[in-house]
């Protein structure tokens, strides 16, 4: 460990602002993408569920009618 | 399919009809001029009127003017033939499509290239440009505006089907002009304090003769995607 | 070797593939990355010049590296796409670029901020600043141009076109920034110091690109696995595939 206390890990030897500044926007920008590209399949997959259901249940109607 | 014309017949027909329609309303050959001539009296109002700081920026401006202009050109180089179905017919005929456009693109530049590098002494006067820098100018533009116009007509090629395509097609094509810009202007730098710029020159030159080559293949790959 | 790639033109085998990849890469993303940034934040030695700030190499490095690798696979797979008319290698190229966009952004953030206390500047007309700027507007207009077409089909091959065409300018763009900035300015600009890096330091760089390479690739798969279950929406396999899960 390079650095004798919590306090003095955060300050960076003075430059804190600028590695945590960085170090920040790499995390969300990461995060971003992976979230957004997870929900996307979420998304994806309930849409064709949504389109299956829809054709089972239109399926369902036109056997009934014809019952 | 019989081929009854040579290539060279393809050529020079389809520059001409290219040549002859721009010839019929005058306004596509004056309006990117106009705008060139604007944007430059832009400049001294907007840093001021002082002759040494004008002749020190003349060659990022006119070139900066010059890339603008000729991107107002572009978008009209495929979209009327492509409303009027004609596109779809060169893209169909049995002779190749690269020769068509290498066509259409020499004639783009006789129209909006080749004016620009003529009223260069008049733009330079304008700025202070000493004769010197104005020889290299003129150079430049005469190596450069083609070069732009064959790499701006990849862009034009892979919009012209859509709504808005110009906006997109500035996107697109400004970030590749870049390296034209900087050899452009570091010519004229350079011929400004009286040193040898043919390196320049040459470099823009192999460019040109790259962008002749392999630009066609990519222009009209991207035709065949947007008219399909 | 063409036997044993070609299935995987069909989109039900690229997709199990990708699923198959996709542990693989997620945990190899997990590890390095935490051992990257704990290592490098923490553990690795002060450098005697820059002191801690130059900590922001292990970041910085990294989607440097990757931006530029993600955009040669990205043309690479336009090639494949253009070459043999796989349109899942056209899935591929979307599926790259956003993640590649977001690796050059980063790259240019972290420079930026680390540039701030080095050179005093937030934003300094450097060579590899300046063509990774580039870089970034070459993503987006394949990005803008991708989106911009209704049509998908013509649209994959629209940014592959494009993506071929940056991929032969790049080079060039970037020798011409790099001697245009060597006419303009002379080497006021201290770089970080190109002598044989310490090994202290240079494993955890090691670690962070692994990291940052394997992030890559998960998203791209994830991604990828997006585009082809977008495009496949009415395909059995799909339908199965929500049967099962």
């Amino acid at each position: 460990m390079q650095f004798d206390s919590f306090s003095d890990f955060i300050a960076m030897g003075g430059y804190g602002f600028y590695v945590w500044l960085s170090f920040g926007t790499c995390a969300l920008i990461l995060l971003g993408i992976l979230l957004s590209s997870l929900n996307d399949t979420k998304r994806i997959l309930a849409s064709v569920k949504q389109q299956a259901d829809r054709e089972q249940r239109i399926k369902q109607a036109k056997q009934e009618q014809k019952s | 399919m019989l081929r009854k014309h040579s290539y060279l017949q393809l050529f020079t027909a389809v520059c001409k009809k290219d040549l002859q329609l721009a010839f019929r309303q005058r306004a596509e050959i004056v309006n990117p001029l106009l705008f060139f001539l604007i944007v430059i009296t832009l400049f001294p109002l907007a840093i001021g009127p002082e002759p040494g700081l004008l002749a020190r920026m003349a060659p990022g401006i006119i070139w900066v003017a010059a890339l603008l202009s000729t991107m107002l050109g572009l978008d009209k180089i495929f979209r009327d033939d492509f409303h009027d179905g004609s596109l779809e017919q060169l893209i169909a005929s049995s002779y190749p499509l690269p020769l068509t456009v290498l066509a259409k693109v020499c004639a783009h530049w006789v129209i909006t290239g080749l004016p620009l590098v003529l009223m260069t002494p008049l733009f330079a006067l304008l700025l202070n440009l000493d004769s010197q820098s104005l020889v290299a100018t003129v150079f430049t533009l005469l190596l450069g505006t083609p070069l732009l116009s064959f790499i701006g007509a990849i862009g034009a090629g892979l919009t012209v089907g859509l709504q808005k395509g110009g906006i997109l097609m500035s996107l697109l094509v400004l970030p590749l002009y870049i390296p034209v810009l900087i050899f452009a202007t570091s010519a004229i730098d350079t011929s400004s304090m009286s040193l040898d710029y043919s390196g320049q020159l040459a470099i823009l030159g192999a460019m040109l003769v790259v962008a002749v080559m392999s630009a066609p293949i990519a222009i009209s790959s991207a035709l065949k995607v947007s008219v399909s | 070797m063409w036997k044993w790639l070609h299935p995987y033109a069909k989109a039900d085998r690229a997709y199990q593939l990708c699923n198959t990849l996709l542990p693989y890469f997620a945990v190899i993303t997990v590890v390095c990355m935490v051992v990257g940034w704990v290592w490098g934040l923490a553990y690795a030695p002060a450098d005697y010049q820059q002191k801690d700030s130059y900590r922001i190499i292990f970041i910085h490095v990294p989607s440097a590296i990757l931006s530029m690798g993600a955009y040669s696979s990205m043309a690479i797979a336009a090639i494949v796409a253009l070459v043999w008319q796989l349109r899942n290698a056209e899935l591929a190229v979307i599926a790259i670029a956003p993640v590649g966009a977001c690796a050059t952004a980063i790259a240019l953030i972290t420079g930026a901020a680390w540039g701030k206390p080095m050179w005093g500047a937030w934003w300094v007309w450097d060579a590899r600043l300046t063509s990774e700027l580039i870089l970034l507007f070459l993503y987006l207009g394949v990005l803008s141009l991708y989106h911009a077409f209704e049509d998908k089909k013509a649209a994959g091959r629209a940014a592959s076109i494009l993506a071929i065409v940056g991929v032969i300018n790049l080079p060039i763009i970037h020798f011409s920034v790099e001697w245009w900035n060597t006419l303009h300015q002379g080497a006021s600009i201290t770089k970080f110091n190109t002598e044989a890096i310490d090994p202290s330091m240079f494993w955890p760089l090691m670690v962070n690109i692994v990291a940052f390479a394997a992030f890559v690739g998960t998203v791209t798969l994830i991604r990828l696995k997006n585009e082809i279950l977008q495009r496949e929406k009415h395909r059995p396999w799909v339908r199965q595939l929500i049967k099962r899960g």
